[in-house]
């Protein structure tokens, strides 16, 4: 059977927030057929699943809950004049832009003069954790539970745990109290919720102790979760209980991108990229929550917005070649040893990973995101040539956003980008 | 199943591992009326649970052995009619590989042994040669030697094509149907189930990990006991299995194979099995501790290892015994065989050792003339997927690129899943990367009302 094959100006793999704001806005700038693909039933991403507030406050100036949100997101995108197709699975990137998917009617291919990549996130399962004991049922990511409660409105376990302390930790509480579940204690490995303070209060007004410093050792049960031993200042005990939450850890949704031709960022997991947004192999180009662990629903709206910029401009050719690009050197890094904690390299996510020179103005990305996989503070310094380009003393806690303004100027010829963290 | 002596058959066959399964096929095939009784809600459910899925030459195994003559005919077998069955090889062959002089002063007796064993295309190699073939592999290794005709298959598929080819040549399976007891009158065996009685002339006990156990019930005797020995497995996800083409095996000890690291059928890396006694024959633990020694160990073969995730995790228990050898034997009492003991090949032999449970039973049936060969669904990430054809109803589950349409065909038919554990051996369903982030929710709604063990308990 031949494959299908067609052509676009503008294919965009993912129709999350990232997605949509892209594709609307490329239209808006004049791009000519620009379309979504996506492997759900429809366009929206996780915000579809999340039927609890806030969403929307950056986009539409109104608190709004992620099913209406994502509606509005996809409307906006629809009016726009872009092309969303639903269940299409993209399963291989090809060399310059060609695209291969599965839909009910079996492979189809497209070509895209360009190919943004908004694949978004998930959760470290379980297994990903290596938490030990057995595999009954009743064992969920946060994105199962919140499908089970929200789209089918069924309740798959009564008195689960939650493990992880992240802003998504306290969503599944937000979900299980919708649904009129009642969990018996939130488990961080942590000294501290990770999510910022206020959402502790959450778990307080909703009676779920918080347990610090503990860890899972095994989840018990044949055929459902019986039971939890959990290990913590306090020793070892065992929890009776019905379900586990699993939470947070995200990693970007980049299997595609893994498996293809293009360079990935180890310390993210996702794609390495230039202040454009562009990938290695210069047709495609990536934003949203793919770039990283997890982001608010907003900022990736605000970067596919942004990358729709570098985009036009790349198909107008202004766009200096990604083969100029410098890699930025991390100083300190243990070679070979990514986004591990123990390896005293505090830095688990720098974005973008190359840069190349080239008009400011045009670039999706002003600044260096950073992260840190644990507290830290200290300088932050990125130099050339030993040259200080930019600086910044920083103090933060794991999974916060840090910004560094990229600088206006810099010369290929000096070589090599280094950014240095002096942690005090 | 539930009058009393109603059902009558000429064999019955206790337990529906890969061993039950493929005597299933064999005597039904050559003629016989059969029952196959499995206590739990699905099939595969004990041993076959989980494996390597490695289909062994048998290179390595004892000289001489029972073991190693089925190992070798059912190998044969698998060749033979894999395809016919649509079931999935992956011709990888095996690096068996040395790290330090003493296992490098190990490798010309292994290679005799494979030779004695009938595996003959086997030779050393250098340093230089292992690393031209696997040059993801760490620099350390010192030599070694290459099996070519050790394959990867799919262990789930190959048991239900077995058990499918039976029933669909008119044998009778019954899941939830424990074996309580057995006894003789009128020259032929009356079993006691737990969900109704039935009688037949010839039992077979396959009951792996209750092997014993089904003797004492039926005989009331045993004459070896079961030692569980549990495997602990780590699965790195698809990218991964770019690293390593062919498995590779360390040098094996006295009482284990050692850590491998292969593909699967299903595009992943696996690292493991350990190798740890207990008592228990149910509860296969994991522990933090072992996987993490394990993906430690798979990183040093594979130093490039260290930027890939591990998206599955799984432990097995082998029904081994305090002997070595499988345990068959057919004079514990008349028209009784003992087929125990299939600790840690039964996979790769479960043709072969059905091959030679025909023998020894002897019966004079008539082989089916012209026998129906069902053909599997292609769920290897080698072969053909379902996802790929038009008419497939769009994709569940995202990672494993499981289609609405192979799920509804899992679930009916005369061997429909009817437990999650089932539906995910069938398909692959939530076996992937997100382990269900993304389609447990439509599972459960596609599912709900159609498995005898429901996905979901909390509104029920
Ligand atoms: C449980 C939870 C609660 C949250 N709550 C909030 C909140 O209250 N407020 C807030 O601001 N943010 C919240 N967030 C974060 C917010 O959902 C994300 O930041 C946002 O969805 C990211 O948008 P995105 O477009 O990058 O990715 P996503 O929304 O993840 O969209 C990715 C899209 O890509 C599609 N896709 C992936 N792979 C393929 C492929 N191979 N082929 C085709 N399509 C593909 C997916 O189907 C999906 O539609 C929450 C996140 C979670 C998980
Ligand atoms: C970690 C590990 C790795 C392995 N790797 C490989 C490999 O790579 N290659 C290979 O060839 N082999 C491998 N094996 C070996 C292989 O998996 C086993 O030899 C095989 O599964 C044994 O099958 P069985 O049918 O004998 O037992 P089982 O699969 O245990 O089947 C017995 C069945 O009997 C049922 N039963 C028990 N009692 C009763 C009763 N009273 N009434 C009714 N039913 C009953 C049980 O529920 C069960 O389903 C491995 C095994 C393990 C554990």
């Amino acid at each position: 059977m031949a494959v299908r094959e067609e052509e676009a100006d503008v294919v965009i793999v993912g129709g999350g927030p990232s997605g949509l704001a892209a594709a609307t806005e490329l239209r808006r700038l004049g791009a000519g057929r620009v379309i979504i693909l996506d492997r759900d039933r429809q366009a929206g991403g996780i915000p579809r699943h999340c039927g609890h507030y806030p969403f929307g406050m950056r986009e539409f100036h109104q608190m709004l809950r992620g099913p209406d949100y994502a509606r509005r997101l996809a409307e906006q995108a629809q009016q726009a004049g872009v092309e969303i197709r639903t269940l299409c699975t993209v399963v291989k990137l090809h060399p310059g832009g060609l695209v291969e998917m599965t839909t009910p009617e079996g492979l189809a291919r497209l070509r895209g003069k360009a190919v943004l990549l908004a694949t978004g996130v998930r959760e470290t399962s379980r297994a990903g954790r290596m938490i030990g004991g057995e595999k009954p049922g009743g064992i969920l990511p946060t994105g199962a539970l919140q499908g089970m409660v929200y789209l089918n409105g069924r309740r798959p376990f009564r008195r689960p745990v939650i493990l992880g302390s992240e802003l998504v930790s306290f969503s599944a509480l937000l979900t299980c109290r919708h649904a009129g579940i009642r969990p018996l204690a939130m488990i961080e490995a942590g000294p501290r919720p990770v999510a910022y303070a206020p959402s502790r209060l959450l778990a307080m007004a909703m009676g779920v102790p918080f347990h610090a410093n503990t860890r899972v050792e095994a989840i018990l049960g044949r055929h459902r979760v019986e039971q939890v031993s959990l290990s913590g200042p306090k020793g070892t005990r065992v929890i009776e209980t019905d379900g586990v939450i699993v939470t947070g850890g995200f990693r970007p949704e980049a299997s595609l991108l893994t498996a293809s031709h293009m360079d990935t960022d180890p310390r993210s997991g996702g794609p390495a990229i230039d202040q454009y947004g562009r990938l290695s192999d210069p047709a495609y180009f990536a934003s949203g929550n793919v770039l990283r662990g997890v982001e608010t629903a907003g900022w990736s709206w605000a970067e596919g917005k942004q990358v729709a910029h570098s985009i036009v401009a790349s198909l107008d050719g202004k766009l200096a070649p990604r083969e100029e690009a410098l890699t930025i050197a991390i100083e300190g890094a243990i070679e070979g040893a990514p986004e591990s904690a123990h390896d005293g390299d505090a830095l688990k996510l720098v974005l973008p990973q190359v840069l190349v020179c080239g008009y400011r103005v045009m670039a999706a990305h002003r600044h260096l995101q950073l992260r840190l996989n644990r507290p830290a503070r200290g300088r932050l310094i990125l130099k050339q040539a030993g040259k200080v380009l930019t600086e910044k003393r920083i103090a933060s806690r794991p999974e916060r956003r840090i910004l560094l303004a990229l600088p206006e100027v810099f010369s290929v010829e000096d070589g090599e980008l280094r950014l240095l963290f002096d942690e005090e | 199943m539930s009058d009393a002596g109603q059902e009558s058959f000429d064999v019955a066959i206790v337990g529906a591992g890969v061993v039950g399964c493929a005597l299933a096929r064999q005597f039904t095939l050559d003629g016989a009326r059969v029952a196959i009784l499995e206590k739990a809600a699905d099939v595969l459910d004990g041993a076959s649970k989980g494996n390597s899925a490695i289909l062994h030459t048998g290179f390595d195994a004892p000289e001489g052995s029972l073991e190693v003559q089925c190992m070798r005919e059912g190998y044969r077998l698998y060749l033979e009619i894999h395809e016919r069955l649509g079931l999935p090889l992956i011709r990888s062959g095996a690096l068996v590989l040395a790290w330090n002089e003493a296992q490098q002063a190990e490798l010309p007796g292994l290679i005799e042994r494979a030779h004695a064993n009938g595996v003959s295309n086997v030779g050393p190699l250098t340093r230089q040669e292992i690393l031209d073939l696997e040059p993801h592999l760490s620099q350390g290794v010192t030599g070694g030697f290459r099996v070519p005709g050790e394959y990867l298959i799919d262990p789930w598929s190959a048991a239900h094509a077995y058990l499918l080819q039976a029933i669909e040549n008119g044998a009778r399976l019954y899941r939830g149907s424990e074996v309580l007891s057995g006894s003789r009158s009128g020259g032929r065996w009356h079993l006691e189930t737990s969900s109704g009685r039935l009688s037949a002339s010839l039992v077979i006990n396959a009951a792996g990990l209750f092997g014993d156990i089904v003797d004492k019930r039926i005989t009331g005797e045993s004459w070896f006991t079961i030692r569980p020995r549990k495997g602990q497995f780590v699965v790195y996800d698809k990218p991964a299995s770019a690293l390593a083409g062919h498995i590779l095996l360390p040098v094996p000890t006295k009482t284990t194979k050692g850590i491998v690291v292969c593909r699967t059928a299903f595009g992943n890396l696996l690292v493991g099995p350990t190798a740890e006694e207990q008592e228990d024959r149910e509860h296969a633990l994991l522990d933090t501790e072992t996987m993490t020694a394990l993906a430690a160990k798979a990183e040093e073969i594979l130093p490039e290892l260290r930027h890939h995730q591990v998206n599955a995790i799984y432990a097995g228990l082998r029904p081994a015994t305090e002997e070595k050898d499988y345990r068959i034997r057919t004079d514990l009492a008349e028209d009784y065989i003992c087929v125990g003991g299939i600790r840690s090949t039964g996979l790769s032999a479960a043709l072969g050792i059905a091959a030679h449970v025909a023998r020894l039973a002897a019966r004079k049936d008539t082989p089916l003339e012209s026998p129906v060969w069902p053909k599997m669904p292609m769920i290897s990430e080698y072969g053909k997927r379902d996802w790929c054809e038009p008419g497939n109803g769009g994709i569940v589950c995202l990672c494993e690129m499981v289609t609405r349409r192979e799920i509804d065909n899992a679930l009916i038919g005369p061997l429909a899943a009817c437990s999650m554990g089932g539906l995910k051996r069938r398909t692959r369903v939530t076996m992937g990367r997100c382990q269900g982030f993304y389609c447990s929710a439509e599972l459960a709604r596609i599912t709900y009302g159609r498995l005898a063990e429901p996905m979901l308990a909390g509104d029920d």
